[in-house]
């Protein structure tokens, strides 16, 4: 039997995952289909009541891909809830009569290479060390170019002259990465679209609006779940600054959390997955003088309930303005929409009063 | 010198270590008194309102708590070992409330994996206090051994529950939802006054056998009523899970042994809501198919 690969959707990163699994392994991949209200119900059926929501969008992605025929499942693994997501997600799919193999690459939090290589290795029996490890590096490096050159398309994109020229150059990118096969054709692709999207001609105000916005990672980096906060900031014309992307979590966190808790005096101790780098993003935001902070998160995230006190009381103490979001499974958008449009309203009018 | 302990989350699983420590060390302790209607009043209007119910009945204790005494005993458990870990609450509550409430803190942290031992959190507390190194350690050595006793005495009791001829429910559930007053002693007095053998899953000595329900289980305290499960699953008659609402690792584990389970079982998830006839309904009709059997 041919192994079909499926693994859950989040934001971009579906480009350099299917990239790295096509390159060490000669199965199939399937594309999962896109996330909708369907997905989103699938999961939720058959998710126990109060767990936290990637768990819910990832079980239906799952049982979509195993519709269309997947038999392979890979999930990421991580920290918090989400290292043990595969146990009860196997078990799930299991008693729903799918017949698959389900591999969990990170467990607490603790990503341990050689046994990620284990894992690989049984996939692909035929797996060659020094290939594998070769299209790992060139994978993370595409993830890197990835990260800056979508950071600077969050900064400037509601200020183009041509409507849809970054995200056009952004897609093709991918495309182009796609084609990879060395370190130096990845570099090439990588520097001919940064010059093509830094010389998009750009119209940006010099006193724009500028909002961060921090919280839970899946929530931030999935468009869908977070009802496409993005795109809505972009409409308004805002300046966005979003600090949590793969690279950061997989090669910078480590390093950077010391740093963090160093420079925060009303916090001791890290306070769970990303919570306490939260709080330091959001005394960054308030020194550099943004104009707004969006805190959003899927609901029953412990971590992220436990530092909203903090940043609403950091918030509140330098006058900067706060919106705490808690996104379920509910797929109407106009609620959200509405309050995101009266949050930018607000600091429209405090910035013209000054 | 007055130290404070609230009658919550942890103190359900150090309230011997710490009551003797500070009995060796000549210091007055003030515990909070049981959870009453008060103090989870106090805990709901200081807490974020997504909070866990344990979580702001912890936070209503500390309010009950702070002006009246100097210090509050606040520790933080972060892991013993990799695959140890604890919920992010229990790594969260320290900063939580020392941003809530102007208190003086008194704060101790395990963390098996930087090495940072309770015989050291302890040495910590008796610096902040200026008390001798020697006469810490003296006073810690003291108060584990008095406590591992008062545990070992409990177990036998539990273990000899396990022998009576009523019919015998298991109770899975964090110690600080088990023996809360509000959260769980309704239910102990009612599953008592149905004459139901009530077998404590924390009253085990168990040493990781939770392999029959979960492989790569990481949560210490989910481990060890797992292991407690499968320690006596083939001498009961049906397993209660109580949680509180929205409990994280529960969520999962709880979910994951449902699953797996052939004995009767009822899953009780309690609210912050006052009226008990609903939960009273459900524990008679669980009695009574447990009785059938």
């Amino acid at each position: 039997m041919e192994r079909v690969i499926a693994f859950p959707l989040m934001g971009n990163y579906y480009v350099p995952s299917s990239f790295l699994f096509s390159k060490i392994s000669d199965c199939e991949i399937l594309k999962p289909p896109p996330i909708t209200s369907k997905t989103i119900e699938l999961g939720s059926k058959n998710s126990p009541d109060f767990v936290c929501t990637p768990f819910k969008y990832t079980l239906g992605t799952y049982i979509e891909c195993l519709e269309m025929g997947a038999n392979t499942l890979i999930q990421m693994g991580g920290g918090c809830r989400y290292g043990y997501y595969f146990e009860l997600q196997q078990k799930i799919l299991s008693d729903l009569g799918y017949k698959f193999e389900y591999f969990n690459l990170v467990s607490m939090g603790h990503a341990d290479l050689k046994n990620i290589y284990k894992i690989i290795k049984k996939i692909n029996p035929k797996l060659n060390k020094i290939k594998s490890l070769y299209y790992f590096c060139l994978t993370i490096k595409m993830v890197k170019y990835m990260d800056k050159v979508e950071d600077y398309i969050r900064q400037n994109v509601a200020y183009e002259e041509e409507k849809g020229k970054l995200n056009q150059l952004f897609d093709s990118m991918l495309d182009d990465f796609n084609m990879v096969k060395t370190f130096i054709g990845l570099n090439r692709v990588y520097h001919k679209y940064k010059k093509l999207i830094e010389s998009v001609k750009l119209n940006k105000p010099k006193n724009n609006i500028k909002i961060g916005i921090i919280g839970e990672l899946y929530t931030l980096m999935e468009p869908f779940a977070n009802n496409n906060l993005e795109h809505l900031l972009e409409n308004y014309g805002v300046e966005i600054k979003r600090f949590t992307n793969v690279t950061y979590l997989l090669f910078e966190k480590g390093k950077k959390t010391k740093k963090y808790l160093k420079k925060l005096d009303n916090v001791k101790y890290k306070m769970g997955a990303d919570a306490m780098d939260n709080i330091y993003y959001t005394k960054y935001l308030i020194e550099n003088n943004y104009d707004g902070i969006i805190h959003i998160k899927s609901s029953f995230c412990t971590p992220e309930i436990g530092n909203m006190g903090i940043i609403g009381k950091m918030c509140e103490e330098s006058d900067m303005p706060v919106l705490f979001i808690s996104t379920d499974t509910n797929t109407s958008n106009v609620g959200f929409e509405t309050r995101i449009e009266a949050f930018y309203d607000m600091i429209e009018m405090r910035k013209k009063n000054g | 010198m007055k130290i404070g302990i609230p009658r919550s989350l942890y103190y359900y699983y150090f309230k011997d270590l710490w009551q003797y420590f500070f009995e060796y060390l000549n210091i007055e302790v003030i515990v909070s008194p049981e959870t009453n209607k008060q103090i989870m009043d106090l805990g709901v209007k200081y807490s974020n309102d997504e909070m866990c119910l344990s979580m702001k009945n912890y936070i209503g204790h500390i309010a009950y708590l702070k002006d009246k005494c100097t210090h509050i005993l606040i520790p933080r458990i972060d892991n013993y070992g990799l695959s140890n870990q604890t919920c992010t609450n229990f790594l969260s509550t320290y900063d939580i409330i020392n941003n809530i409430f102007d208190i003086n803190i008194l704060n101790y942290n395990i963390n098996l994996k930087n090495n940072e031992t309770e015989l050291k959190g302890f040495l910590n507390i008796g610096r902040k206090l200026g008390i001798n190194k020697k006469y810490i350690k003296d006073a810690y050595i003291y108060a584990r051994v008095k406590s591992s006793k008062i545990k070992k005495e409990k177990v036998l009791k539990n273990l000899k529950n396990l022998r009576s001829d009523k019919r015998k429910i298991l109770l899975v559930g964090h110690p600080y939802n088990i023996y809360d007053k509000l959260i769980g002693e309704p239910i102990i007095n009612m599953l008592k006054s149905l004459n139901i053998e009530i077998i404590y899953c924390d009253l085990f000595y168990t040493k990781n056998e939770y392999d029959r329900y979960s492989k790569g289980l990481y949560w210490k305290y989910n481990k060890e009523n797992i292991s407690s499960i499968s320690k006596c699953i083939d001498r009961i008659d049906g397993i209660i899970f109580l949680s509180s609402f929205p409990c994280g690792p529960d969520s999962l584990v709880n979910e994951l042994v449902i699953r797996k389970l052939d004995k009767p079982y009822i899953n009780i998830i309690v609210d912050d809501v006052e009226s008990s006839g609903g939960i009273e309904t459900r524990i008679e009709s669980f009695v009574d198919i447990v009785n059938e059997l």
